[in-house]
This record gives C-alpha cells, sequence and structure tokens, in this order.
C-alpha cells in the first residue's frame, strides 16, 4: 500500500493506459464497436456543427452583402474601389452559381438515376488527420445504414460506416482503409481498388502485368463488393505501370473533383451496364426535336423527302387529276390509271377552263398539305 | 560559465512560487479542449491545409504542463484524446492512449522547468508532436494493422509549423488563468 503511494502516478497511468488497452484490444478481437460512446459524442457535436455551417453561410452573406452596400457609396467617386467591389461580387455570384448548379446537377442525376437515392450535405471532417472520413447531415432517421454507398454525379464517394440518429460517418475512397472491386471500361480488366491517403490519388490492385490498362481509361465499379451498384464511374488511369508482382495502377477519382459539398447515399441501389466507349458525364450533344409534321407547310415548300413520300405524292395527284378516291373504288372498277403524267394533266385542265393561260409546260401543281401517314401504313 | 547559468537559471523552476499550479476558469477547461476538437473535425472542411494542426494535442500539452501534476495530465490527456477517437473512424482508445501519455510527459516536465519560458514551449510542442506522431504510427501499425506512412522529415516539418502556432496559441491560453 505504501509502495502504491509512493509510485501513485505512476500507478495511475499505468491503470489509465491498461483501461484502454483492454478496451483497445476488445474492439480490435470482437470486431465491435463500442457505439455508445460515438453516439453521444456524435450527437453532442451534430447540432453545433449545423450550428457553425450555418454561422458561416450567414456570416459570408453578410459579408458579401456589407461590402457591396459600402461599395455603393463610394461608386460615384471611387472607381478602383468600384471595380474590387464588383469583383468580389463577381466571385461571390460565382460560388453561389456553382452551388446552384450543383444543386440542380445532383437534382437532375438523382431524377434519372434507377438507384433509390437520399440527398445528404458534408458538414465535417474526422478527427484523424491520416484517415479520409467526413461526417454528412443525414442518420439513421433519415434511413441511412451502415454500409451504404455514398456518391456524386461524377462518381463514387465512400460508403457509410457508422450512421448516428442525425449523422452518418462517410469513409472516403481515398483512405487507407477503404476497398471496392472496380473493372476498367475498356479492356475490362478487374481490380480492388484502394485508398492512398491522398485527396487526388487511389490505386487499383491486383491487375497483373500481363493485363492492358491505358492511361486515361474509366474505371467502374462491378458490383461484386455488395457495397457499390455495378456501373457506377469512380475514376479515370492516371498512370499504369508495371510493378513487381501486380501492375501499379493510379486513378484520379472523379467523385472527389470539385470539392465535396453535396453527396447522394443510395439507399437501395440497382445494377447498371457499364457503358460502351463514352465516358461518364460528358457532355452529349442533343438533337434539336423534330418540326411538327401535323403542322401545315407553306405552299411550294418540299414536304416529303424519301422516294416513298415522293411516290405517295405523285398517286395522290394522279387520282386528284383523274376525280379518284383512293379507298373507295368497288371490285372490279376501273383503276386509276397510274401512268398518266399529273402534272400534263393538270396543265391540260386549266388550259381547258381558261384558254388564255399559259402554256401547259410551265405550269406547276400546288404542293399537298395532306398528313403523311404514319410508318407501317400503305398509301391507298 | 555564468552565462550558461544564467540559462539554466530561467528555465529550470527555482522557488516555490515557480512552482505554483496554474488555476484556469471553469468552463475554459471544458470549452477549450472542445473548441479544439470542434476545430480540428471542421475547419479544414474549408481549409485542407489546416488538417495536420494538431490542437488537440496542443492543447492538452498546454494545461497538462500548466497544471504541473501528472494525474492531471493523464485525465487530461485520456480525456480529449476519447473524444477525439469517438469522432474518428477508428476503434476508441488509439487517441486516448495517445494522448494520455503526452500528458503524463507534459505533466512530468511542467513540474521540473520554467513551462512559462516561449523557448521551452517550443521545443516542448516539437517533441510532443513527433512523439504522438510516432506512437500513433506505432499503434495503428500494430495493433489496427493499417498501413499509415510515417515520414520523418514531413513530421519533423509539421512538428515546426504546430510548435509555432502552439506558441500564439499559449499565449492566447495565459490569459484565461486565475
Amino acid at each position: 500500500m505504501d509502495l502504491l503511494s509512493r509510485y501513485r502516478n505512476v500507478t495511475v497511468l499505468a491503470l489509465v493506459i491498461f483501461a484502454q488497452l483492454i478496451l483497445l484490444g476488445y474492439q480490435v478481437k470482437s470486431n465491435q464497436d463500442i457505439r455508445l460512446i460515438r453516439v453521444w459524442a456524435v450527437t453532442a457535436v451534430t447540432p453545433i456543427a449545423k450550428l457553425i455551417d450555418t454561422v458561416r453561410g450567414g456570416t459570408v452573406d453578410s459579408l458579401g452583402r456589407y461590402v457591396n452596400l459600402h461599395n455603393l457609396a463610394d461608386e460615384n467617386q471611387q472607381l478602383s474601389k468600384d471595380v474590387g467591389r464588383l469583383k468580389l461580387e463577381n466571385q461571390y455570384l460565382k460560388s453561389e452559381l456553382r452551388s446552384a448548379d450543383r444543386a440542380v446537377a445532383l437534382g437532375a442525376f438523382q431524377a434519372r438515376d434507377p438507384s433509390k437515392t437520399l440527398p445528404a450535405r458534408v458538414i465535417g471532417l474526422s478527427t484523424s488527420a491520416s484517415s479520409r472520413v467526413v461526417f454528412i447531415d443525414r442518420g439513421s432517421l433519415g434511413g441511412v445504414m451502415r454500409g451504404m454507398a455514398v456518391i456524386t454525379p461524377d462518381g463514387i464517394v465512400g460508403k457509410v460506416i457508422a450512421a448516428y440518429p442525425t449523422a452518418s460517418q462517410v469513409l472516403l475512397l481515398t483512405d487507407p482503409t477503404f476497398a471496392a472491386g472496380v473493372i476498367s471500361q475498356k479492356h475490362r480488366v478487374r481490380g480492388t481498388l484502394v485508398g492512398l491517403g491522398q485527396t487526388s490519388k487511389c490505386m487499383v490492385e491486383y491487375i497483373q502485368n500481363e493485363e492492358k490498362v491505358d492511361a486515361g481509361e474509366w474505371f467502374y465499379t462491378t458490383g461484386d463488393d455488395g457495397v457499390f451498384p455495378k456501373g457506377l464511374p469512380v475514376g479515370t488511369v492516371a498512370s499504369a505501370q508495371p510493378g513487381q508482382q501486380d501492375q501499379m495502377v493510379y486513378l484520379a477519382p472523379s467523385g472527389l473533383q470539385g470539392g465535396l459539398e453535396e453527396v447522394l447515399v443510395i439507399l437501395e441501389g440497382v445494377h447498371q451496364p457499364i457503358p460502351e466507349g463514352q465516358a461518364p458525364g460528358s457532355t452529349v450533344h442533343l438533337q434539336t426535336p423534330a418540326p411538327d409534321e401535323t403542322a401545315p407547310t407553306e405552299p411550294g415548300a418540299p414536304t416529303m423527302s424519301t422516294d416513298a413520300d415522293r411516290m405517295r405524292q405523285r398517286y395522290q395527284r394522279i387520282g386528284a387529276a383523274e376525280n379518284h378516291t383512293f379507298g373507295q373504288g368497288l371490285p372490279g372498277s376501273k383503276p386509276p390509271d397510274f401512268n398518266l403524267d399529273p402534272d400534263a394533266a393538270a396543265a391540260k385542265a386549266r388550259a381547258a377552263a381558261t384558254p388564255s393561260a399559259a402554256p401547259a409546260a410551265t405550269a406547276k401543281p400546288t404542293a399537298t398539305t395532306t398528313k403523311p401517314a404514319p410508318a407501317g401504313v400503305p398509301a391507298q | 560559465m555564468s552565462r550558461d547559468r544564467d540559462l539554466s537559471d530561467q528555465i529550470l523552476i527555482g522557488s516555490a512560487r515557480e512552482r505554483g499550479v496554474a488555476r484556469f476558469r471553469r468552463w475554459g477547461l471544458i470549452a477549450v479542449p472542445l473548441l479544439a476538437i470542434l476545430f480540428q473535425v471542421y475547419v479544414p472542411r474549408y481549409y485542407e491545409s489546416l488538417r495536420y494542426l494538431e490542437l488537440p494535442l496542443l492543447v492538452t500539452v498546454y494545461f497538462a504542463l500548466m497544471r504541473r501534476s501528472q494525474i492531471a495530465g493523464i485525465f487530461i490527456g485520456a480525456g480529449i484524446g476519447l473524444v477525439q477517437d469517438s469522432l474518428s473512424p477508428q476503434p476508441i482508445g488509439v487517441f486516448g492512449l495517445d494522448l494520455t501519455l503526452v500528458g503524463y510527459f507534459a505533466a512530468s516536465v511542467g513540474m521540473r522547468i520554467d513551462v512559462e519560458h516561449v523557448l521551452i514551449r517550443f521545443v516542448l510542442a516539437f517533441t510532443l508532436f513527433v512523439f504522438h506522431q510516432s506512437f500513433y504510427w506505432a499503434l495503428a501499425r500494430a495493433f489496427l494493422g493499417q498501413r499509415v506512412l510515417f515520414d520523418l522529415q514531413h513530421t519533423a516539418i509539421l512538428g515546426l509549423l504546430n510548435a509555432a502556432v502552439g506558441i500564439s496559441l499559449y499565449h492566447f491560453l495565459d490569459k484565461l488563468k486565475e
């Protein structure tokens, strides 16, 4: 007892260290987390995080307004300050526009993506400098569960490693402990994506030296890992070099480019095919819609374009010249003369009606404005 | 020779007055570590370069130094470390163990030398930062089996930067003393 009181400080140190080692050993051995402590900590910190985010947004907004108003007062006298104000305003608006664009892109992606997703906002990072983990503002109350995939319209971002009531922890694909199954778009080479702890780079492991991987080639998720649905873009190959056993393939992750503000949590994933040849997110030119075929065309304008259309038009003019209505002739009745030149017949008819008219050879038929038959329906 | 003695007199604690324990406002003891952890969680989101600023470590070092009690240092370090652990993806106890030792060592040093001296604070902050990084690396590799990289040169540079920030921070925290 005397010995303990004499070495009281060291004894306390040993006890605290021992207790934490037991705690740590239990978690590592049983692969279970001390969830209660984390739930308390995260639930206590999340409202402060939201408050900080709101205050920051409000401060930036107020500062922008203040700068604008302050410069407006001096606008007539101090041109240089005016230029500064406009620059600041421009930057602020650009930032707002980028933010709006991101929201629109996210909404559009969410609408067209077959998976059921939940939009979320990044509100914080992990306390560990070596790990790449972020907090998002959606938790188990919003349906988020551990193991769900997190993406942006540009590509995968990471996976949920812990879901708390009001927030979730997302392990980014750049974290050293992250892994996902990936496949290359062009050569269909499979590998395992792992993080390197760097923001701009990941690595694809287990690709043999004999397999072909091109720089700039896209990698997609395979859907084998049970987290990400198949067919989501991962990133492009930054470099691929032969290694001792496997190739050293480094990827530039596409989902983290341009910052990480808003993300989508995949609540129910739907596997999709790997697109052929076309890079994801690339600009696609959309042809303008065809004009309304029911609208009347201008006289003289060419209404038909194909051979079949021209033939149909000719038959209609022949029918008109011979006063024949297609579809009304009974069986055995005289069919129209299809060898008749409709132009000559029309000119002859006009000459008979008005003898002083111009020669028949110069007369032009009026263009018909009948609605063309739908495809597959023969002309009568 | 006498110059060396002057320097040692400046650094080593020579009187009971200097051995006195610094007392802080109660809210400061809770709010400062909490703010340091919140800083590490939220500020690097907007300023990526501040990710490497280990404010919880610097705060642990400061309070342990100023309390001049090894037991207080142990509990301050363990408390801050465990909260830091609970907001990180790794098992709870990694930062706890790390900062417990940091708190103990800082308090041990604080009992022997004049921790008001700027140079001493700088050297201590630097040394304990390097110790913190090395111990974390060892724990992550040995216990968690993680492939955490350790670059001594990089760590030394970060240590210098953290120590420089620590000096300014400690100057500010001195004002919280009663």
